[in-house]
């Protein structure tokens, strides 16, 4: 399944409950406030690396761009545009969209 | 809109449900029932007073399906099916029952 | 009003509706809680998730009328006779928060992250609250 999360862990819990919650080969995209998590040398870079042994994790490139993160990013987080989200949303179900 | 009951005014929304559930009295129903040409009777009270202690109980409006289904185990099958409950209140029982029981429309009923 | 009870050869789907808010503070809950009740109309297979700040809204015992709004929760017994039967509660939202099970106003299953996350991850749709 593809798990989408937009709140910065920084400010919410968020993207913690979900990979919590994700299982092994699950998908995990961060789009908007979300992409802080994977900014290399964070504190929760940490657990995204952790994370990325059993899941893959997915960056919007826009929104890392936006924000001026696009050559921060963690090591091994995939980065995809807004094509990307579209194939990762369109060949995964079901879709969980955390709020 | 409004409805005038004994001299005093309670105010509804456009469709006729009572905006208060605390402005509802028997009086009141007598009304609501009278533009809704439903001539109230035992029977149709049985149904009045079963959806307000649902209310008073679970806080919403029970869909029709739910209040057919929940009048059965507590009134009988004879009552618990929509030919008993449409013919007391043609209109459907869960939106003409609901507003004479002072209830607001009911969640679910699409 | 119409029963949608013929649909035929259509498979009913799975639904999860997540709910991770307490109640009140936002309108999330309620709003939550009514599609839920709207959901049961169409015969699916409807199932309830509560985590994080969400296990707060099945705590027993609110009162809301000093802060001026609809307490809600009786309608949460009322799921039992719309045929929404599976409610689950995240086991470590509960302990984060001082809560157990015996403080919920309604019988619920109790079950562990990994539990619940292989329960999301078989839905046919997920919705958050």
């Amino acid at each position: 399944m593809l798990h989408i999360v937009n709140k910065s862990p920084y400010e919410r819990n968020t993207l913690e409950s979900c990979l919590r919650l994700a299982r092994k080969g699950s998908k995990v995209l961060l789009i908007e406030d979300a992409v802080t998590a994977a900014v290399r040398g964070g504190d929760f870079a940490a657990k995204l690396g952790a994370a990325m042994e059993l899941m893959e994790i997915y960056a919007l490139v826009p929104d890392l761009a936006a924000r001026g993160l696009k050559d921060r990013v963690l090591p091994g987080v995939r980065l995809v545009d807004y094509g990307g989200f579209v194939d990762l949303a369109a060949e995964n179900k079901p879709v969980q969209s955390w709020l | 809109m409004s409805i005038e009951v004994n001299g005093k005014t309670f105010e509804t929304d456009e469709e006729g449900y009572l905006t208060n559930l605390a402005d509802w009295s028997e009086d009141v129903a007598d009304i609501i029932a009278k533009q809704e040409n439903v001539e109230m009777t035992p029977s149709h009270w049985e149904v009045v007073n079963f959806l307000r202690k649902y209310y008073d109980e679970y806080q919403i409006a029970p869909a029709v399906r739910v209040l057919t289904k929940a009048i059965g185990k507590s009134l009988g099958p004879e009552k618990g099916n929509s030919k008993y409950l449409y013919e007391l209140f043609p209109y459907g029982p869960a939106k003409q029952a609901c507003k004479i029981a002072g209830l607001p429309k009911p969640t679910g009923c699409v | 009003m119409t029963d949608f009870e013929d649909y035929g050869d259509i498979p009913a789907k799975r639904f999860m509706f997540v709910n991770r808010k307490a109640p009140y503070g936002t309108v999330y809950a309620l709003e939550g809680l009514e599609v839920v009740l709207i959901s049961a109309a169409f015969d699916q297979d409807v199932c309830i998730a509560f985590m994080d700040d969400g296990v707060f809204q099945l705590v027993k015992g609110q009162e809301t009328q000093t802060v001026g709004m609809k307490n809600f929760s009786p309608t949460f017994r009322a799921l039992e006779g719309y045929d929404i039967e599976k409610l689950y509660v995240e086991r470590e939202s509960l302990a984060l928060r001082g809560l157990s099970e015996a403080d919920l106003l309604v019988p619920v299953q109790v079950m562990d992250s990994a539990e619940l996350g292989a329960l999301m991850a078989e839905q046919d749709v997920v919705i958050s609250f």
